[in-house]
């Protein structure tokens, strides 16, 4: 099964200063969301492959929009994150399915590499309902500096047939990180925790 | 005049296929780009706030030319709006400051661009939301192309901090179907029809 897709929406967020101090060059978090119809919405579906299936797809295209919105190669991609929230006839479950079997492989192609874990979060909601994206280093899931998260909201989505699915990505970490921990530098990126 | 210290842009981009009825062949682009600036006037009255007006400038040339970036071309854009939310240490007047800088800078870059760019502007606290008005780039009375979007950034504006916006859109809404003038049919003379 192919998502049907609504809406696409792709944010991005660049950061030039903060608490009165310059970033340069300024951080950037881009997040791409797709608006889908929930296959299962009104039903128990025992089976949930097809959204799978989905979360495949739109690991991919999700993953390739935020890459070509922050304008980078692949490789310069440092962190990342994916969500779902679902609309009031779905299930929880739904979310689950998207997004944890098969929509990490596609991603980590668009963002080469990615050792680590990609970060996540889900919930049900209603049009307008903000989404917080966790965000977290793609290669090394200790490095500190690149713990962050960005939200997403549409006014008008999820319906309540509908699926909100969105992926994070990033250039940079936080814009002024001093809370110590492993680095950017200094992470191996091999075991996808440091 | 003070200068403009931007603190942060945010750039959005929808694409919409249908909403609920056929999937038409082309697709709707909406871009919005917000710029958040440190309001100069924050927390006092000042009377001369004019001279702003000019320093704005580049700023919403900027924001125009990645707009028409965004959408994939000058020839591509048919509506406009924009808008300024200004934090709570600011005036709404402050606001009002956009109007010139915002609106021609988009007109500037588009052709045939002849009607008025539709707005609106309020006072709001971080996290407010703001729906900016469209309308057909060359003619106010189109119907088809009377539309909004929806803009907020969850940190922005602070007190003493303002954000601008500028949206552009490649057509009408998805289904639309109420009638009216159509884009088709417009002289394109007078900014009206």
């Amino acid at each position: 099964m192919t998502a049907k897709i609504r809406k696409i929406a792709v944010n991005v967020e660049e950061t030039h200063s903060e608490m009165g101090r310059n970033i340069a060059p300024p951080t950037r978090k881009a997040v791409a969301v797709a608006v889908i119809e929930n296959p299962f919405a009104g039903v128990y579906q025992e089976d949930l492959s097809a959204l799978m299936d989905i979360g495949a797809e739109l690991g991919a295209l999700l993953g390739d929009k935020c890459v070509a919105a922050l304008g980078i190669a692949p490789a310069q991609a440092q962190s990342y994150g994916k969500s779902a929230m679902v609309g009031e006839n779905g299930e929880l479950e739904h979310a689950a399915a998207i997004l944890h079997p098969k929509l990490g492989a596609p991603l980590r192609a668009a963002v080469e590499k990615g050792a680590a874990l990609v970060a996540s979060s889900k919930k049900m909601g209603s049009p307008g309902q903000v989404l917080d994206v966790p965000l977290g280093h793609k290669d090394a899931a200790y490095v500190r500096s690149h713990f962050d998260g960005i939200e997403v909201c549409l006014n008008d989505a999820p319906r309540a047939n509908e699926i909100m699915v969105a992926v994070a990505v990033t250039d940079s970490g936080r814009p002024l990180p001093r809370v110590g921990g492993l680095t950017h530098d200094e992470a191996e990126g091999k075991d996808g925790l440091r | 005049m003070p200068d403009v210290i931007l603190r942060k842009t945010s750039r959005v981009i929808e694409e919409i296929f249908h909403e609920g009825g056929p999937v038409p062949a082309k697709s709707l682009k909406r871009a919005a780009v917000m710029a958040v600036i440190k309001n100069p006037f924050a927390g006092r009255y000042e009377p001369d706030i004019q001279p702003f007006m000019e320093d704005l400038k580049p700023l919403g040339l900027s924001m125009a030319e990645k707009l028409v970036e965004m959408l994939g071309g000058a020839d591509q854009i048919e509506g406009y709006g924009k808008a300024a939310l200004i934090g709570a240490d600011g005036e709404l007047e402050h606001g009002a400051l956009w109007h010139a800088p915002g609106g021609y800078a988009m007109r500037e870059l588009l052709n045939g661009s002849n009607a008025i760019v539709p707005s609106t502007k309020k006072v709001g606290g971080v996290g407010a939301r703001l729906d900016v008005p469209i309308t057909h780039i060359n003619a106010s009375y189109v119907r088809s192309h009377f539309d909004s979007m929806e803009v907020g950034l969850n940190d922005a504006p602070r007190a003493d901090e303002m954000m601008l916006i500028l949206v552009m859109t490649t057509g009408a809404r998805i289904h639309n179907r109420a009638g009216g003038l159509a884009a088709a049919d417009i002289k394109g003379e007078d900014g009206l029809r």
